[in-house]
């Protein structure tokens, strides 16, 4: 194998397994020391820099990071149920506790650029549109059909899951920098719009439209079968306050559990799930899946609806036939069963199948391109669609996804409208901020806590059912409080704070091979990668997880290092004698708008040290 | 030294031995020896050696005296019986042990002072004996706890970490060990764990004195050019003579050989020593053979390891005594108290 190239900020991002998987790229371990630190304010920025909606996300976010988190892997085969750290809701930690931040907010433009760019929906993307070019001088106006700014935060978003003083709180932040606001206004024609002399224009509709079954009996039954996400919709702005005692809530993605629970507080009794593929296949979040049975909401698999049945207008309930997997052809597909169909009674029923997108808005001769599904087509990394001046982002873009990615993709199109405001290709994107730097500040001291925890996850706490049930304003989840918050940081491996290896100062004694807890570090003859990796001190089987190649030992052998499992506890570099390894924090700091192409660049490389 | 502990994480592969160990079970204390030190490294084949032939902690017994390397017991297997003696008297308090029970395994950890300096008579007649022990020396050619003075087994001529000469002659002891009688001698390298972790395997399993001189340099003070102990000096002129593998009666035959003369030598518990040949005129059962090659490629400035002598079905200190088959401490007052009648019987005899 060719020695690993330390210099490509893309390796060591990746061993930050948190920080790689997160749409935005937050350097998740860096805000957990702050949080352990009890430096809350300071998580909480590096969080709002990055996500934006830290307290939002801090309790809705889909968590990518977490299946990617290496304790997950570490514990595996030594805990009975291996679990990542808790990422999400220690987010939320540094929310609940950061106190006053306004004067750590970048200051307000003080001059304009004489810029105008519209963004079309108030929801996460184009709000991280407006907060990244805001600061910057241009002059943002914000249109969107509701009242008030969020999008679908507030709208499909259950209260008990997310206090509207959190959305009102963290929309606030970015409606300080004075965005010209259009509430209350929608958008019915681009064309016009256009014609309206934006300088670009940014569109975040989102996925507005929920999917219809449009079944039998449904006609008939139209005063009890919702759709969920209207449904939901409704409920967060107070039209709805009760539903029937018997509710049946159809799909298993994360909208159905939102349903299922809020049916809960609405006075539902009898609230069941009813999902048409198996359990693990359900698209809903395995949490979320745990909280709605935690509330005695039963999930029913395998059950396809086929029928309403019906009283004098009044729903009485719905047929549903029996499924199960079959081998079609080589392709596994849900297919009948063939036993009799099965008949549920209820009083009203939510629908949950999916959300589609909708762009009637958009005519179809102004040069934009649709693609076969009739979405327009985006380009994946600027944003920007075949208007050249209009760009896309969050689900409007590629289709329903999740806050995390909407601001994702605000931080991508805010980068490309800057660059296309000052004539750049927006393909040509700056590269991110990186910096290297040794936590070494003893012989055996280092900036950070090496010590790993033993500890498993924590719970959550929360809010008895028997409270919680009662009202749908309620907040579920208590939270963390600063000494679980505490706790639960410690469990994090701090991937961020590197292994790096200087082969030139190398005697290779061996030393940090035998303290390795976790065998990862290995000195052998080269090879091929696929056959290195059977031969290495243990197993290297995770191939999504690279190998650190050094040569240029003495023996004329390679230190190979399985990055995988390490549990950066820094071990190798105290037990090494010269000082060939060291332990060096990795910051990543991703591309956003007003970043200088040669500010951005490296502002430290990692340091290597020489033989004695 | 280290501030934390090892975590006690572990790699999620990480096998167990028969008795549902992993090796990490086999562990000690963390090493309060300076970063580097090759005596670690022997920790840690000690380590590997008792995970693999499937050692019950409980029946090892360690012993050592005075020095770095004498610190190590505490670092490996745990839950071992040990007891540290006084500067250069071990063997009398292994070979005291040995006696009263036999039914343990024991392994002495001495240094090159606390052999070859203070110990050395007791080192000789330990050996001369056959006390059924592996003895592994880790010797580093330096007293590192005083600082880096040249120790007895310090090469004629090598160089001090400040310049000094050392004009004495060494001490070898695998030299020594061959003509006091040992029955398994071998040398090795704490930088080379393929070759070492086999070598103590071996030794643990060999009924007998076994004596593994291990060179491991000392990282502060004798590690630098001019030392003939050295990580770099040792590598250059390290000569094996030859590579072993243990097969232990349980585990099967698996591992694949490059051609060479294969040697395969039975010892007295049904382990399996299989030698390859890497010098053609070696024969590891010739003591006399191997004494004459030894001070040949020493002239020579060579360093030799491998396995160098075996005597697979040697004696050991308790047959020459004739002891009875129980271990003594297990004897019961009824053995050990023996009628009047038995005291008439002898006292007959002398008249």
């Amino acid at each position: 194998m060719k020695p690993t190239d330390i210099r490509d900020p893309n390796y060591f991002h990746k061993v930050v397994d948190c920080q790689w998987a997160c749409p935005a790229h937050t350097p998740v371990p860096e805000y957990i020391r702050l949080i352990a630190d009890q430096r809350y304010a300071d998580a909480y920025m590096i969080n709002w820099k990055s996500n934006v909606f830290p307290g939002i996300l801090g309790r809705t976010c889909d968590r990518p990071c977490e299946p990617a988190c290496r304790r997950g892997r570490v514990e595996e085969a030594q805990q009975e149920k291996p679990e990542p750290v808790a990422i999400c809701r220690l987010k939320r930690v540094a929310a609940d506790n950061k106190g006053e931040i306004e004067n750590l907010l970048p200051p307000l433009a003080v001059k304009k650029n004489g810029k105008r760019v519209a963004c079309i929906g108030a929801g996460p993307a184009s709000l991280t549109v407006a907060r990244d070019l805001l600061p910057l001088g241009y002059e943002v106006h914000i249109f969107d059909a509701e009242k008030k700014a969020g999008g679908m935060i507030r709208t499909q978003i259950p209260r008990f899951r997310l206090p509207e003083s959190v959305i009102d709180e963290e929309v606030g932040y970015i409606l300080r920098y004075e965005p010209v606001t259009h509430f209350g206004t929608r958008i019915d024609s681009l064309k016009k719009f256009l014609a309206e002399g934006w300088d670009a224009v940014f569109v975040g509709t989102g996925a507005p439209r929920g999917r219809d079954l449009d079944l039998p009996g449904q006609k008939e039954a139209s005063k009890n079968v919702h759709i969920g996400i209207d449904w939901l919709s409704s409920v967060s702005f107070e039209h709805i306050d009760k539903i029937g005692k018997r509710v049946i809530v159809l799909g298993g993605g994360n909208t159905a559990m939102d349903c299922c629970r809020t049916s809960r507080r609405l006075g539902g009794e009898d609230v069941k799930v009813i999902v048409r593929s198996g359990f693990d296949e359900m698209k809903a979040s395995a949490w979320e899946k745990e909280d709605a049975q935690h509330e005695g909401i039963p999930i029913i698999n395998f059950l396809n609806p086929r029928e309403f049945t019906h009283e004098n207008g009044k729903l009485t309930g719905v047929w549903f036939t029996k499924m199960h997997w079959a081998d079609e052809g080589g392709k596994r597909k849900l297919v009948p069963t063939g036993e009799p169909d099965v008949h549920f009674e209820c009083d009203d029923v939510l629908m949950a199948v999916g959300q589609e997108n909708a762009f009637p808005w958009i005519e179809r001769d102004i040069g934009m391109k649709f693609d076969k599904w009739d979405m327009p087509v985006v380009d994946p990394v600027t944003m920007q669609s075949d208007i050249k001046n209009v760009f896309f982002g969050g689900d409007a873009a590629f289709g329903p996804k999740n806050i995390i990615w909407a601001v994702a993709h605000g931080h991508d199109a805010a980068v490309s409208i800057d660059l296309f405001c000052n004539g750049q290709d927006a393909r040509v994107r700056p590269p991110p901020g990186v910096s290297m730097m040794s936590t070494k500040m003893g012989i055996h001291e280092w900036a950070y806590d090496n010590d790993v925890s033993l500890d498993i996850r924590y719970k959550v706490p929360m809010v008895e059912p028997e409270i919680a049930l009662r009202n749908v304003k309620v907040e579920v989840e208590k939270g963390f409080d600063p000494l679980l918050g505490y706790k639960e940081a410690q469990r994090c491996l701090n991937c961020d704070v590197q292994t790096v290896f200087s082969a030139g100062a190398c005697i290779e004694c061996d030393a940090c091979v035998d303290i390795c807890p976790m065998d990862c570090i290995t000195f052998t003859e080269n090879g091929e990668e696929a056959e290195l990796r059977t031969r290495l001190n243990a197993p290297a089987n995770d191939l999504t997880q690279d190998l650190y190649i050094q040569d240029g030992l003495k023996t004329g052998r390679i230190m190979a290092k399985d990055e995988d499992v390490c549990l950066h506890c820094g071990l190798c570099a105290e037990r090494c004698p010269t000082g060939a390894w060291d332990m060096q924090q990795f910051y990543l700091e991703v591309t956003q708008a007003g970043c200088k192409p040669q500010a951005a660049i490296a502002k430290r490389s990692p340091q290597l040290a020489s033989a004695k | 030294m280290t501030y934390i502990a090892k975590p006690k994480l572990h790699h999620p592969s990480l096998e167990k031995n028969a008795h549902g160990y992993t090796r990490r079970d086999y562990e000690g204390r963390i090493s309060t020896l300076c970063a580097g030190c090759g005596h670690d490294s022997i920790s840690a084949s000690i380590i590997q050696a008792c995970f693999e032939i499937d050692l019950e902690p409980h029946r090892l017994a360690k012993f050592s005296g005075i020095g770095c390397s004498s610190k190590t017991p505490d670092y490996f297997v745990s839950p071992a019986h040990g007891f540290n003696a006084v500067h250069g008297r071990m063997p009398s308090v292994l070979t005291g042990a040995n006696i009263a029970a036999k039914d343990l395994i024991y392994l002495g950890v001495s240094g090159d002072g606390d052999t070859a300096s203070i110990g050395l008579g007791q080192f000789a007649h330990a050996v001369r004996r056959g006390v059924n022990m592996t003895y592994i020396v880790e010797n580093n050619g330096v007293y590192g706890l005083t600082k880096g003075q040249f120790s007895a087994t310090s090469d004629k001529g090598s160089k001090a970490k400040k310049g000094a000469e050392n004009k004495d002659s060494a001490i070898d002891l695998v030299m020594l060990a061959l003509q006091l009688g040992a029955t398994y001698v071998g040398r090795s390298f704490s930088g080379d764990k393929h070759q070492l972790v086999p070598l103590i395997k071996g030794a643990l399993s060999h009924k007998g004195t076994a004596i593994l001189d291990v060179i491991s340099p000392c990282v502060a003070f004798n590690n630098h050019v001019g030392s003939t102990k050295s990580f770099d000096y040792v590598r250059e002129h390290n000569e094996a003579v030859n590579r072993m593998d243990v097969i232990t009666p349980r585990a099967p035959i698996t591992a694949e050989y490059a051609p060479g003369e294969l040697k395969e030598v039975r010892q007295h518990d049904g382990s399996i020593l299989r030698l390859r040949k890497l010098e053609d005129d070696y024969d590891s059962t010739d003591r006399y053979a191997a004494l004459s090659y030894l001070a040949h490629k020493s002239a020579q400035g060579e360093i030799v390891t491998g396995l160098l002598f075996v005597e697979p079905d040697a004696s050991d200190l308790h047959d020459s005594l004739n002891t009875v088959d129980c271990a003594l401490n297990k004897l019961e007052d009824a053995e050990l108290v023996p009628p009047p009648s038995a005291l008439a019987k002898i006292n007959d005899g002398f008249r």
